[in-house]
């Protein structure tokens, strides 16, 4: 799901020794000039085809342009489109309804499940952990078809509920407007909160053993036990299980193309990086098309600093 | 213990259901995919799907090219990174801070925001439809994260070590190569199972970097095209995305633990 761009921010190895203070002293840590050709490679790379593609990016939001002719500069007015043209504005919208179901669903399930292996110390954790996990590590694109066969107006979910007698509740899931968005967001759902497990175990095995006991010895109940004794923990790990899932959301394409072709009926499912790739490479709208990828980079940069600010002035 | 036999009873049903979802649109494409295509060809499983969808569906040809652009991401980044986070890691010099936020700044930004004046960029210099358009990019966001994560490492690893070998007389590329990244082969392992992950999932920059180059194709975008171009066929279908999504998997499973551990050790530290 996230992407080697926001989880890098996000993960660090413990360091395996503690940093003693000598390290400020002595070789090979007093100044060098041979650490530039060492980071030199790296700076090369990062530098084509990183800073200046994105250089080029700011650059190309001022003009009207279709990739082929002499563009025109335009000055905001793209930046101003995206704030007033409806068209563009919808993608942005669809965004907030997707964090529902690719952040707050995952992370309200992890929680509840890294509570009851938590509590009940089954048999079997890492077992459950990598199959929960599964899902984090399948190329979107094959998730996507899964998905869309299991949608299909006579798939399983249709056969499904037919066979409960549902059958007033069987919809053309991808093919309805008012179905389509969510449909998606279910499958975000499901990629999305065994990653968040994963984080809220790790998070929970570092509270004491004691701390636990003493609150069933006071009588707390399961979910007493863990909203008082577990969740205050993991202020960290859900702060870090937001940025990934809500930078996912904002950042879904590949589930969404393949889905959902054409930005979905009634263009109900076209998402922002949707909007990005057909501006850019179907429309012939470049300026609109980059415009829409800054703002959607403004976003995402606001997002991961802001929850990163937040959770630690409450761990503070 | 105090959990109660009842309770236990209904954790693991809520974890088992848990599984059965995780796993059932994995299990349904893999037993679509099994399924004989032909109507009559009777029950039974049949790998001939996976025959088909390897020749006709030209998918051996993409998973070839999938293994090609990995490996190649998958090992400059490793090398590239390495050098500069032993240097960010172990060395003081002017500048260094700097340098590094700049790269943890390149972290942040996602690929969406840069693949359209890169198509331009790489399109002006004939590198569209190539292998290098699929490569040199995905280096570029990759090394951001691994210098990010050798440096973490190599900050860690021991100054005593280090100062025996130069005692011994092991300038830096000796103490880099001999002592420090052997040792550090557990972190570099971390790096490069997430880094031939995310390339080998990679779906948006294939399909913007080879529009007339259907032969370079990696596997999610082959994917991607024979499912728009096959509204029949979905056992093929079906057996294309296992043997699309089966290199990645089969790592994880062997690898779970370097796998899941690099995304709790330390995973709130960023």
């Amino acid at each position: 799901m996230a992407s080697r761009v926001t989880e890098a921010t996000q993960i660090a190895p413990a360091p395996a020794r503690p940093v003693t203070a000598r390290r400020r002293q002595g070789p090979p840590g007093e100044p060098r000039r041979v650490a530039y050709l060492y980071v030199l490679p790296a700076f090369l790379f990062f530098a084509g085809f990183m800073a200046w593609p994105l250089i080029h990016g700011i650059w190309l939001s001022f003009y009207e342009w279709d990739g082929l002719s002499v563009g025109t500069w335009v000055g905001l007015d793209n930046y101003q489109s995206v704030l007033t043209d409806p068209e563009l504005r919808e993608p942005f919208l669809h965004s907030l309804i997707l964090l529902i179901f690719f952040s707050a669903i995952p992370i309200v399930l992890g929680l509840a499940l890294a509570g009851i292996m938590m509590r009940a110390r089954l048999r079997g954790m890492a077992f459950f952990r990598t199959v929960l996990f599964l899902p984090q590590v399948i190329a979107m694109v094959v998730v996507a078809i899964a998905w869309s066969h299991i949608y299909e107006p006579d798939g399983p979910l249709n056969e499904g509920l037919r066979a409960l007698g549902l059958d007033s509740l069987t919809q053309v899931w991808l093919g309805d407007p008012s179905w389509a968005l969510i449909s998606v967001g279910i499958v975000g759902s499901w990629v999305g909160t065994g990653l968040c497990l994963v984080l809220f175990l790790a998070g929970l095995s570092k509270v004491p053993r004691e701390l636990y006991e003493s609150a069933r010895l006071d009588g707390a109940g399961a979910v007493r036990e863990f909203l008082n004794v577990g969740l205050p923990q993991l202020r960290g790990e859900v702060a870090v299980a937001m940025t990934l899932t809500m930078i996912a959301a904002l950042r879904t394409f590949d589930l969404v193309y393949v889905m959902t072709p054409n930005g979905g009926p009634s263009r109900s499912t076209a998402v922002p990086s949707y909007e990005v790739y057909k501006r850019a490479f179907i429309d012939g709208e470049v300026g609109t098309a980059v415009t829409v990828a800054l703002i959607l980079t403004a976003i995402i940069l606001i997002i991961t600093i802001a929850i990163t600010r937040l959770s630690e002035r409450a761990e503070a | 213990m105090r959990a109660s036999r009842a309770e236990h009873a209904l954790s693991y049903l809520i974890l088992l259901v848990a599984c059965a979802f995780a796993l059932y649109p994995l299990g349904l494409i893999i037993v679509t995919g099994l399924r004989p295509d032909a109507v009559g060809a009777g029950g039974g499983f049949d790998f001939g799907n996976f025959a088909d969808a390897w020749d006709q569906g030209h998918f051996g040809r993409y998973l070839q090219n999938s293994v090609i652009v990995s490996v190649a991401v998958v090992v400059v980044s490793a090398a590239v990174s390495s050098l500069a986070g032993y240097a960010f890691g172990t060395m003081r010099f002017r500048g260094s801070s700097v340098l590094f936020y700049l790269l943890l700044l390149g972290m942040m930004v996602p690929s969406e925001a840069i693949v359209i004046p890169l198509y331009f960029d790489l399109e002006s210099i004939g590198l569209t439809n190539t292998y290098a358009a699929l490569i040199l990019p995905q280096i570029a966001q990759s090394l951001a994260f691994g210098t990010f994560w050798m440096r973490a490492y190599f900050r860690s690893t021991s100054r005593e070590v280090v100062e025996a070998a130069r005692m011994d007389g092991a300038g830096h590329l000796r103490v880099f190569w001999s002592i420090l990244l052997p040792m550090g082969r557990p972190a570099l392992m971390t790096m490069v199972l997430l880094v031939f992950m995310w390339t080998w999932n990679e779906f948006l920059l294939p399909l913007v970097m080879l529009p007339n180059a259907e032969d370079l194709r990696t596997a999610p975008l082959g994917l991607s095209n024979f499912q728009g171009q096959h509204t029949s066929g979905t056992a093929l279908l079906a057996a294309g995305a296992v043997l699309v999504a089966l290199p990645v998997v089969v790592v994880y499973l062997i690898t779970q633990r370097h796998f899941i551990r690099g995304m709790i050790e330390g995973a709130v530290k960023g």
